[in-house]
């Protein structure tokens, strides 16, 4: 497989990890910063950078959420579900989103404009319900207001 | 420029001698910004500079606690005195300067009693709160290592390196009753010890900051708001057991922790706090940051250190402990970001001016992160041993909309509830495991009458079983069978022998999970169930929910006498099971509703019945 995939900035961060141990789940986060998700591909060059199975590198992708197997939406919207938020609403938010995307929870929609997923608490629980968009913060979101916070986000990309 | 045991002492004079004038704080935790603490921040920048103010000194902290009233700015006066103002949105920020800064009167409205003035008077009686893992929150800078230094910042590492040998130490921290944050609250100087004890050519030192229980969020506040007393601790547990290098295990989720760790880190390399050589002694500690991946078993300890490894982030039996065989096969000592935090304090202040605070087996004070139906939700620190009552009612004001308290959880997935016959129990950690809950990390949720115990419960399995990395049966299978019952006893099809089943397979998976995440995964239910078991039986017989949460068992009805033939609810309703025309009486078709509750919303007659 070629090395010339990869951009630099990727290569050297591998580089630079290449010799420490316990490097892969550092090196899959730098490719997911990179491409937002892991690309089949990568995983298969990555492999051969750091020298593991591809196996493990799977058996590493699919054990945590975190790590995605499929392109996100241009947008990232991100609802917490953890304790806090559901007690306050969290999953009317998720309903009204489907609703106002017209997709499902983890689908992207057919524009690639946006995808949705629900995540665990994010650590501003006293903020709850809580949302995030492309990893910036909403906190206290109202149903009512996530019209104009879609049209806010999409407008300003 | 590194420092050496008489340059720090110099250097740490040097910063005490500063002149009285005013400060101005913004709290700018990830809570903070999220409110719009950056709006406040800059506002607050420019008019002090149109205004022309000397001597105001505008500083970004952590975060003060205050999480209901974000963003918050701490205006701390020339003469001592100190006004927290709450909700301070750009407008507000430059009134905060035009009035209060220009003229010097404080202004009244969006004054936030500072949480308890106690906080930083410790003279002052009753003592609600007591700051000591937070003591620094809110305060200082998190990003000047100076304003650390200056508050006795790294004295306890200096300390520890020139005056008490490594058994000192781990004598001083087990005197000092110090018990683990992170959960189990095993005993931190008997830790240290083990792990001093184990001969070996390489040991480790990690910091647990997966802070994984949805609803907590302390260990956040602490890195955000003062990353370097974890850091000093560490380098302290490096050289009580003759490790060094150390781990920060933290949870990608939290960016802004990462980057103020990260240049924490840089910073005390810097001066030579980390690194070789510390303060010019043999004693050489580094510490790097590894990221989570968003997997809550990975808060466990040895799933935890698979994961540094980069495996996959599975539990194995122990022992042996991590104390004695943990990372890479090493004697590792893992410890929590709290029980870090509060370590340089009792180095400093001494054993037994910690061990004088809280219960007989509970020493010291606990973060609680106090959220879901209560008024003022934030974050607290406490004594132990202080009951549930005068932390709902008297720190965080009380249920919010004055409804009645049902419950608070505290332990998160592995917890329990604690009801309102227990609302004056002294909490430490033997008194809520006693009555089925646990100490946890310190998430509290608190319940009103409105949620209902079998939806809650049903949520924190969902978790469970969503995180179970199913490695064992009992967790795994055990799991999912109780998730399965749950859910239809929500639905209204549970049947009559479903608790029994819940308690016996509950039993099992105690006694024959892998690891804690299995262990207590009944808790949840296991609590519930023994406080409100009417609450089950009527899901279960009477196929109603008290609380009215569970959809299934809602039917959503029109009131004739209300209804005014308006069409609102007809016209929201998704699947157009509401007949009726205009300024008639509408009818809902039971067989099609699917219980969005839409028409209740939508009715502004109080017409729509739920029940
Ligand atoms: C399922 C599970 C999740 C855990 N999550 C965390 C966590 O998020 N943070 C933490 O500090 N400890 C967590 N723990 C506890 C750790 O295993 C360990 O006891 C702790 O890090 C030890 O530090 P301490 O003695 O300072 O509390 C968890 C334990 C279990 C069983
Ligand atoms: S529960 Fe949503 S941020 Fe914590």
């Amino acid at each position: 497989m070629s090395k010339n995939k990869l951009p630099d900035e990727l290569l050297r961060f591998i580089d630079e990890w290449k010799d420490k141990r316990g490097n892969l789940i550092m090196v899959l986060h730098q490719v997911q910063e990179h491409f937002g998700y892991i690309p089949r591909e990568v995983a298969f060059e990555v492999a051969d950078l750091l020298n593991v199975p591809v196996a493990k590198i799977y058996g590493v992708i699919t054990f945590y959420h975190l790590f995605k197997l499929t392109k996100p939406g241009r947008n990232r919207i991100a609802v917490c579900m953890g304790t806090a938020c559901y007690l306050k609403g969290g999953e009317d938010i998720i309903l009204e989103l489907e609703r106002l995307l017209g997709v499902g929870i983890n689908t992207v929609t057919p524009d690639g404009e946006f995808s949705m997923e629900a995540v665990r608490c994010i650590g501003c629980c006293g903020l709850a319900p809580v949302m995030t968009i492309n990893g910036e913060v909403y906190g206290n979101v109202k149903k009512a207001e996530l019209t104009k916070i879609l049209k806010k986000v999409k407008g300003g990309k | 420029m590194k420092f050496t045991r008489d340059t720090l002492k110099t250097h740490r004079d040097s910063l005490r001698v500063v002149k009285a004038r005013t400060t101005v704080l913004v709290g700018m935790g990830t809570c903070g910004i999220a409110a719009g603490a950056k709006a406040a921040f800059q506002t607050l920048e420019k008019a002090i500079a149109d205004k022309g103010l000397q001597d105001v000194v505008l500083k970004r902290t952590g975060c003060l606690g205050l999480c209901f009233a974000e963003p918050t700015v701490e205006v701390k006066n020339a003469n001592g005195t100190s006004t927290v103002y709450g909700n301070v949105d750009a407008a507000f920020a430059e009134r905060i300067v035009t009035e209060h800064l220009a003229t010097g009167t404080p202004l009244t409205e969006n004054v936030y009693e500072q949480p308890a003035a106690d906080l930083f008077d410790e003279d002052a009686a009753p003592l609600k709160q007591m700051r000591i893992a937070l003591r620094n929150c809110a305060i200082i800078n998190p990003e000047m290592i100076d304003e650390y230094i200056a508050r006795d910042g790294y004295a306890a590492l200096e300390k520890a390196l020139f005056e008490m040998t490594p058994d000192e130490v781990v004598k001083e921290v087990t005197d000092s009753g110090l018990r683990g944050r992170g959960g189990a609250g095993f005993p931190t100087g008997r830790k240290w010890m083990f792990t001093k004890n184990t001969p070996a050519d390489q040991k480790y030192i990690v910091c647990n900051a997966d802070e994984g229980d949805p609803g907590a969020y302390m260990d956040r506040s602490v890195l955000e708001g003062d990353p370097h007393s974890v850091l000093e601790a560490m380098a302290v547990a490096g050289y009580t057991v003759g490790a060094n290098q150390g781990f920060i295990y933290i949870r990608a989720e939290y960016p802004l922790a990462i980057d103020r760790l990260n240049l924490a880190i840089k910073q005390a390399k810097e001066c030579g706090l980390l690194g070789e050589k510390i303060l010019g002694t043999d004693f050489s500690f580094d510490i790097e940051l590894r990221l989570g991946a968003g997997a809550f078993v990975c808060g466990e300890e040895t799933a935890l250190l698979a994961s540094i490894e980069g495996n996959r982030g599975m539990p194995v039996p122990r022992p042996p402990f991590p104390a004695v065989k943990g990372l890479w096969g090493k004697p590792t000592v893992i410890n929590n970001v709290e029980t870090y935090a509060t370590i340089p304090m009792i180095l400093l202040k001494g054993s037994k001016w910690f061990n004088s605070i809280g219960t007989a087996t509970s020493k010291g004070t606990k973060v609680f992160a106090v959220t879901g139906k209560i008024k003022n939700s934030g974050l607290i620190e406490v004594p132990m041993g202080i009951t549930l009552r005068e932390i709902i009612y008297n720190i965080c004001g009380g249920i919010a909309s004055g409804k009645k308290f049902k419950a608070a959880q505290t332990g998160g997935p592995s917890g329990g509830c604690i009801t309102a016959a227990f609302l004056d129990t002294p909490i430490d950690y033997e008194s809520l495991q006693s009555i089925g809950s646990m100490m946890g990390s310190g998430g509290m949720i608190i319940m009103d009458e409105d949620d209902c115990m079998v939806d809650v419960t049903k949520f924190y399995l969902e978790f469970t079983v969503d995180e179970s990395c199913g490695k064992c049966a009992p967790c795994r299978i055990g799991g999912r069978t109780c998730y399965n019952i749950l859910d239809r006893i929500s639905k209204g099809k549970g049947q009559p022998d479903d608790l029994q089943k819940l308690k016996d397979i509950g039993h099992a998976m105690r006694k024959a999970s892998l690891c804690g995440l299995g262990q207590t995964a009944p808790n949840p239910f296991m609590s519930t169930m023994k406080y409100f078991e009417e609450e089950y039986r009527a899901h279960i017989e009477d196929k109603k929910c008290p609380a009215g949460k569970c959809k299934d068992l809602l039917t959503y009805t029109i009131d004739e006498a209300k209804c005014v033939g308006c069409t609102a609810c007809a016209r929201r309703c998704p699947v157009s099971c509401i007949s009726g025309q205009v300024k008639k009486l509408h009818v809902i078709d039971q067989s099609k509703c699917i219980k969005c509750g839409q028409c209740y919303e939508a009715c502004k007659f109080d017409a729509v019945k739920k029940g």
